[in-house]
């Protein structure tokens, strides 16, 4: 999936195959995934026969772009072996904050940054409390979920239309390759997937992640700097709710307080889905995307269906299950040959 | 303290003012080569406090460059907080770390590995989801426009791994490999870097003969590229055959600095446990006892690796069978085996004549076989629960939730405990964790003796609490041996061990070496057993 598992020139090809398998390891719930969205994709043509055609799946990544990119934040914080459950609340709370500072005549170019460093903030905020007050992740997350919903009502109890033509062009401008068309909110969260898969993969910020989450002891041991990259990869998160917002406020064509809720969670099975360990150092950024993938192609074959939503989210709970015992496994196995 | 003859000129007390009078002026350029004379390491009056405990008590130590230095200690001599101090993981509050000629304060591992001190840890502190290439490197990786360029990674790592002799794969994730390669791999991450001072916590502890031999070879070209290696490890046969000079630590104290040619084994062992003997009494004296007839436990060729191998051991009913053995000598491996808290790899365990599996504590406890750990705090007690709630802890384990003890009987079993131990204060209510060390321990007892058991493993039960209450507890164990219990005492403390065992198996690098009557023992004559006088002095 990343520059980590490309082969070495040296070795022979039947090494090659050796080594491949055992470095692929780690890779292995990710493949599963990729395994999954076909099969999903497949049986959805076969059920429906119009299921993949480029305008609905251009609708697949251009409907969750915003799942996208808290997926890519909430991978940092779970490599970790952390835990952010403010996203959804911060998503909402930089997305009615923009809208209202849209609303009273802000111009775009300072409500864009204000929402960012908003997400940003609250981000800080939580990985300050986890690194400096020793206060758990979930808790000093759950602090931030309700921060951010409470900012969101005091801003606005209702739903506030956006008229910005910049923030509108984001969405309503497509950009036309064949059928296949893809918007400015698609074309942000790609970037944004690829960003936060290079970091992960090629930066000592990233190595350092990956090694917090296999022993933070170690890690500090080695000399990394640990405390840093911790407080870091909350505030990546909190920026990435805060574009989430963003986002989201270009979508809908408006700010509202209610916006995300339990958005965190499909976030964090979405991650899990994709192959990143939740007890941190292992997963991978694309794997994450991936999961949303699978979230967003479970959701509109339900849709497809005319199904109620609500078996989204059994269907969703049940691969969840499923790929935890995956996972536990694969760490079973990988235990005991050491 | 009085025998630092035997390394006259080598007390680091000796050469400290040398040192200190090369401190005030410019420092010396440290490029140049230094001088066969010169300490590359000068630790001077080293005091670490943790609390109201001291751990480390005004310690000088010194190292020369290209030297295998040996740190020698029992448990809570001080060796590890020395070394956290020489490695940057731990801050002195009083004393100097010089390296290289100027002093350093290290804010933390990185400062260390900066001024050149690499450490490899006991446990093998590396990443095992990471790859091999990336634990040698990382913090360090080689750079292209700003990316880690992992495929130089891999090449530079390559060419350390083979200079260590290792066939692995960089690219693979650490966590594939065994125990032993893990280890390697985190040497080779030490020395990758300009090493200077190479820190070697108990390398070899999880590594076979011929792993042990390449690893020594990698110290000796390590030794003659001019690094200052810091050798701990309780294999004495190792420590004589790689180190040049010894420092031995007691209770957080120096007892010397000696030169390995001129410390004899039993002599080291003596400075070790902080004993002071005329002379070895001769082999002859020492009695052979005859084995029980029909032991309650009796175990056959117990092995657990690492840490036992084909332990034999025998237990009569009341009988207190000590046992004695250095640091790492597999006293706790022993208890763990016999109590089903680790399950055995090899052996059998028979209990009054029955074959036993011990897959669980909890299995052992009801054959009649408990535990009670060397680590009362994290592996015994819950001290935030009253004494009550502890002492009953265990029994109402054993019955079950659906078989509730009746608040009355809790209150009368606790009030006899309580009586029965001389627990103090008498107050079944008040929490464990206000109670002094020897209490505590008596809690523990009560905890255990409550499920009316057979056999009786104490692995260090006087360890940390004061000389009354250790006394008490002493005579405590001869009452319950007295009653028809059997226990098994295990203590680091000869004398304890002399005092109250009837026998007293000696462990030696996890075998039970032999067991001797105690009455034939002194503590003099046990200490040459534990010691292995009979192997040939370096």
């Amino acid at each position: 999936m990343t520059a980590v598992v490309t082969e070495t020139p040296e070795v022979s090809t039947m090494d090659r195959v050796r080594t491949f398998a055992a470095r692929r390891a780690s890779v292995l719930p990710t493949l599963a995934a990729i395994a999954i969205l076909i099969v999903l994709l497949i049986g959805a043509q076969v059920e429906f026969g119009n299921f993949l055609t480029p305008r609905n799946l251009s609708a697949l990544l251009l409907d969750h772009a915003y799942l996208l990119v808290l997926a890519v934040g909430m991978t940092f914080v779970i490599v970790t072996g952390g835990i952010d459950l403010s996203v959804g609340s911060v998503m909402a709370f930089t997305g009615i904050l923009g809208a209202q500072m849209l609303a009273s005549g802000i111009p775009v170019w300072i409500v864009v940054p204000v929402m960012l460093a908003g997400g940003a903030a609250i981000g800080t905020l939580i990985g300050v409390l986890v690194q400096y007050f020793n206060v758990q992740p979930f808790i000093a997350s759950l602090a931030g979920l309700f921060l951010g919903r409470g900012l969101a009502y005091v801003v606005s109890l209702s739903s506030i239309r956006v008229e910005n033509p910049p923030i509108l062009w984001l969405q309503q401008t497509r950009f036309l390759i064949g059928e296949w068309y893809i918007t400015p909110t698609g074309i942000i969260a790609l970037v944004v997937v690829a960003a936060g898969a290079i970091v992960m993969a090629v930066t000592r910020f990233g190595r350092t992640v990956y090694a917090i989450g296999g022993s933070e002891q170690s890690a500090r041991l080695m000399g990394l700097s640990v405390a840093r990259t911790k407080v870091m990869v909350y505030v990546i998160s909190g920026l990435c709710g805060g574009l989430a917002g963003l986002l989201l406020t270009a979508y809908s064509g408006a700010g509202y307080p209610r916006y995300g809720i339990g958005t965190e969670l499909d976030v964090i099975a979405c991650v899990v889905i994709g192959g990143t360990l939740l007890t941190g150092g292992r997963g991978y950024v694309l794997g994450s995307m991936v999961g949303v993938f699978v979230f967003a192609t479970i959701t509109t074959i339900i849709s497809f269906m005319g199904a109620e939503q609500a078996w989204t989210h059994i269907i969703v709970g049940a691969l969840l299950l499923l790929f935890i015992v995956v996972q536990r496994a694969i760490v079973a196995r990988s235990d005991r040959q050491t | 303290m009085t025998d630092r003859g035997g390394a006259a000129g080598a007390h680091p007390r000796a050469a400290a003012p040398a040192a200190g009078a090369q401190m005030p002026g410019p420092m010396p350029c440290q490029d140049g080569p230094v001088s066969e004379a010169q300490a590359l390491v000068q630790i001077a009056g080293a005091t670490v406090r943790f609390g109201a405990f001291t751990a480390l008590d005004g310690v000088d130590f010194r190292m020369f460059p290209g030297e295998v230095h040996s740190l020698m200690g029992e448990n809570g001599a001080g060796k590890s907080t020395l070394i956290k101090a020489l490695t940057g993981a731990l801050a002195l509050d009083e004393g100097t770390v010089v390296i290289g000629g100027s002093e350093r304060r290290f804010g933390g591992p990185r400062d260390a590995q900066d001024a050149g001190v690499s450490t490899v840890y006991q446990e093998v502190d590396l990443l095992e989801n990471l790859s091999v290439a990336e634990n040698i490197f990382l913090g360090r990786e080689p750079r292209r426009w700003g990316v880690i360029d992992h495929r130089t990674m891999r090449r530079d790592a390559a060419a350390v791994l083979s200079g260590l002799g290792l066939d692995v794969d960089p690219a693979s994730p650490l966590g594939r490999y065994p125990l032993a390669v893990q280890q390697l791999v985190a040497i080779a991450r030490a020395i990758s870097t300009d090493v200077r001072v190479l820190v070697l916590d108990e390398p070899t502890s999880s590594l076979d003969l011929d792993e042990v031999a390449e690893l020594f070879r990698v110290i000796r070209e390590l030794k003659e590229r001019g690094v200052a290696i810091l050798f701990v490890s309780h294999f004495l046969d190792q420590v004589y055959e790689m180190s040049d000079r010894i420092t031995v630590l007691r209770d957080g104290q120096l007892v010397g600095e000696y030169l390995t040619t001129e410390l004899l084994r039993i002599d080291l062992v003596k400075k070790m446990l902080g004993r002071d003997v005329a002379e070895i009494a001769p082999r002859e004296h020492v009695v052979e006892p005859e084995m029980p007839a029909d032991p309650v436990l009796s175990a056959r060729g117990l092995t657990r690796t690492p840490g036992i191998a084909n332990a034999d051991v025998d237990i009569a009913e009341g009988e207190v069978l000590g046992v004695a053995g250095l640091l790492g000598s597999g006293r706790t491996e022993l208890a763990r085996a016999l109590t089903g808290v680790d399950r055995a790899h090899a052996g059998i365990i028979r209990i009054e004549g029955q074959p036993a599996r011990l897959d669980s504590p909890r299995h052992a406890m009801n054959l009649g076989v408990v535990y009670s750990s060397e680590n009362r705090r994290t592996e015994g007690l819950i001290g935030d629960l009253s004494i009550e709630d502890n002492i009953v802890l265990a029994l109402q384990a054993q019955q079950g939730a659906l078989h509730p003890i009746s608040a009355p009987r809790r209150r009368e079993l606790a009030l006899s405990w309580i009586e029965a131990l001389g627990i103090k204060p008498a107050d079944p209510d008040r929490p464990v964790r206000t109670l002094s060390g020897g209490n505590q321990q008596k809690v523990m007892l009560a905890r255990l003796l409550a499920l009316s058991p057979r056999v009786i493993v104490l692995d260090e039960p006087t360890r940390g609490i004061d000389v009354g209450a250790k006394v008490e507890i002493q005579r405590l164990v001869g009452e319950l041996a007295d009653n028809g219990l059997s226990v098994v005492f295990i203590s680091a403390e000869l004398e304890e061990v002399l005092r109250v065992g009837d026998r007293v198996a000696i462990l030696r690098e996890g075998e039970v070496a032999e067991t001797v009557a105690a009455a034939s023992l002194n503590p003099d004559t046990l200490m040459a057993l534990v010691a292995q006088p009979d192997l040939p002095e370096a």
